[in-house]
């Protein structure tokens, strides 16, 4: 392969007691592209996307962070690693203001005095970001910046969300079920997020339950079954009955052409 | 570029707080109380002065009395901001009255009967406060024990250990002139005009200050919203919130602890057996003040308004002649019509 990929995991194994999640699984995610991660549910999916983000720490296998390898004991961690996730509960805090809520954990400070002995938030300069980096994605729909959470509907509270992961995301983000909560509208708006974002280069790795909307923004997809990787295909190649038949096991991975 | 994304920047998909939902002069005042709910018990405060003053005139419209209800008001402030931030994090602090005696009595056992220099003394006394909020903080955030069980305990213990310690034996007010003068500053006064500022009265409001600055200015202040709002969501978004509980669960031991010294200079004495529904009437100021139960809404200085509620219906009703059980039967339907309008705000934003 000569692309290198971005983030790549070899081998994982996650063992819940006499269970086994993660049975040798492996991932890439290459730059530049939507990467959708699909899978019936207790596949394993969201304990690979858990070790991938640091929610979870594998019991073996390695992760690798453009090629180097790395450890991520908590979310926080993968995060300055430039890997951010877009939770499916959010993780937006409801009576808060949007800018509030796109600087949590990593507030500005003023410059100067006022910053360093009174920890002085520089609002103005928080507000300012905010603002850009929700236009920058076609989200300025949203009346003011000062405006709560809460008073938001369903795809722009997932605007926000996205829209901080993509402030500080600088190499990966993964969207846990970024649809999965909204309308036919909404979640058509999500999606063009997602190009949005993408256009910017930065990778996402996508895991979603919604065929439509996998096939309609995946660059490949990886289907995962039984705990590992069973195999990666293309949207252009293979119909959304063949990737349901896949996951179920209903189909062998012989019989699909393969991505590289 | 983000211009093509399509329905993205659709202008009619514009969705405001309240635009498509019903307009006008109730829904702006929804808007009104949801951005600021400190505003119904200012505007309660000054329609009770008001009221008192009309029927009452100049013996309750004088600096003499509005300034003597600062005064009475000061101990349980001060507390009811301990009580303010820890119920902002979704908690509560049954241990406030308690932690605030036992400081003051450690303050004057250790000056007085120890012979330590003053000084050392109240800051032996403050540390006190602080270890309390600590231990209380860590059972919270740590151990994970819910806050009512946390402080009902601590309540019972500091109580206990405040009785055993000194004995139930009052330090009168002439020992503690004579030795530590100290513990009586917050007693000492500024008058002008027949108005009587004591500097309890005035550290109530410097308190009020920091604290509205702390909470609204810097990042500690947002990760306390944070976390009363919703703890799942500010650990994923990146707050410890673990230490943000122990920060506050402990600085409202410190703030308790002043309190006890705020209460030397009030009472002269150090009594083991004063303040002991400090925690009740500071949770009653609190929900007064329009600071939810629920955590993550309301302010410092609506618990500031509403200590001083409490205090102007206390000396109003007493200056009318008024039975004091008048002042608890009004107390108590204010706190009832606080919650109401807490929960109708929060489901008319949600």
């Amino acid at each position: 392969m000569s692309v290198k990929p971005v983030l790549a995991a070899r081998g994982l194994v996650k063992r819940y007691g006499r269970v086994t999640a993660l049975d040798h699984c492996d991932f890439e995610l290459l730059p530049g592209e939507v990467m959708a991660v699909i899978g019936d549910n207790g596949a394993g999916k969201s304990t690979m996307i858990k070790a991938l983000s640091g929610a979870i720490q594998p019991d073996a296998g390695v992760i690798e962070l453009e090629g180097k390898p790395v450890t991520f004991n908590s979310p926080i961690a993968a995060r300055e690693h430039g890997i951010e996730t877009v939770y499916q509960t959010l993780a937006l805090s409801p009576a808060l203001s949007i800018a509030d809520n796109m600087f949590m954990g990593r507030e500005l400070r003023k410059p100067g005095i006022m910053g360093r002995v009174f920890h002085q938030l520089d609002k103005p300069e928080m507000r300012r970001r905010a603002r850009g980096k929700l236009s920058e994605l076609g989200l300025m729909t949203i009346q003011s910046i000062d405006q709560s959470v809460e008073t938001l509907s369903g795809g722009q509270r997932q605007g926000v969300a996205v829209a901080r992961a993509a402030a500080f995301g600088s190499r990966v983000i993964i969207m846990d079920e970024p649809t999965a909560a909204l309308g036919v509208k909404e979640g058509q708006r999500v999606l063009d997020l997602i190009r949005t974002v993408k256009a910017r280069g930065v990778p996402i790795i996508l895991i979603s339950h919604n065929m439509p909307h996998v096939f309609e923004v995946a660059d490949r997809i990886h289907i995962h079954r039984l705990g590992r990787r069973l195999c990666v295909v293309r949207p252009e190649d293979c119909k959304m009955s063949d990737a349901v038949a896949l996951m179920t096991g209903a189909m062998r991975a012989e019989d699909i052409k393969q991505s590289a | 570029m983000s211009q093509e994304t399509g329905p993205a920047t659709n202008p009619t998909e514009q969705v405001a707080s309240f635009s498509g939902g019903p307009s006008g002069f109730k829904a702006r005042l929804i808007t009104l109380l949801y951005t600021m709910p400190a505003i119904v018990p200012l505007f309660v405060l000054l329609l009770a002065v008001a009221i008192f003053g009309i029927l009452l005139g100049d013996r309750f419209l004088s600096p003499f009395a509005l300034t003597l209800i600062l005064q009475q008001v000061a101990i349980i402030g001060i507390v009811a901001m301990a009580q303010a931030i820890v119920i902002l994090t979704a908690g509560i602090d049954l241990s406030v009255g308690a932690v605030m005696i036992l400081s003051s009595v450690v303050m004057g056992k250790f000056s007085v009967d120890l012979g330590l220099p003053q000084e050392v003394a109240i800051l032996c006394g403050l540390l006190c406060g602080m270890l309390c909020g600590f231990i209380s903080g860590v059972l919270v955030a740590v151990v994970k024990l819910p806050p009512f069980i946390v402080t009902l305990g601590m309540w019972q213990i500091v109580l206990a250990t405040n009785f055993l310690y000194s004995r139930s034996e009052v330090i009168r007010s002439q020992i503690i002139a004579a030795e530590a003068p100290l513990l009586q500053f917050f007693g000492r006064t500024i008058s002008f005009g027949g108005a009587n500022f004591t500097y309890g009265v005035i550290f109530m409001f410097l308190l009020v200050l920091v604290l509205t600055y702390a909470l609204a200015h810097t990042a500690w202040g947002r990760h306390v919203y944070a976390v009363g709002d919703d703890p799942a969501a500010a650990e994923l978004s990146g707050v410890n919130v673990t230490r943000t509980l122990i920060s506050v669960y402990t600085l409202a031991g410190l703030i308790c602890a002043f309190a006890g010294w705020v209460l030397i200079g009030r009472i002269g004495s150090v009594s083991p057996q004063s303040g002991q529904f400090a925690n009740i009437e500071s949770i009653t100021a609190v929900v007064i003040g329009g600071i939810s139960l629920f955590g993550g809404r309301g302010s410092v200085a609506g618990a500031l308004f509403g200590a001083l509620i409490v205090g102007v219906f206390t000396l109003g009703l007493r200056l009318l002649g008024l039975d004091v059980q008048w002042t608890y039967l009004l107390i108590g339907l204010l706190i009832i019509f606080a919650v109401t309008l807490d929960q109708r705000i929060r489901k008319a934003a949600a």
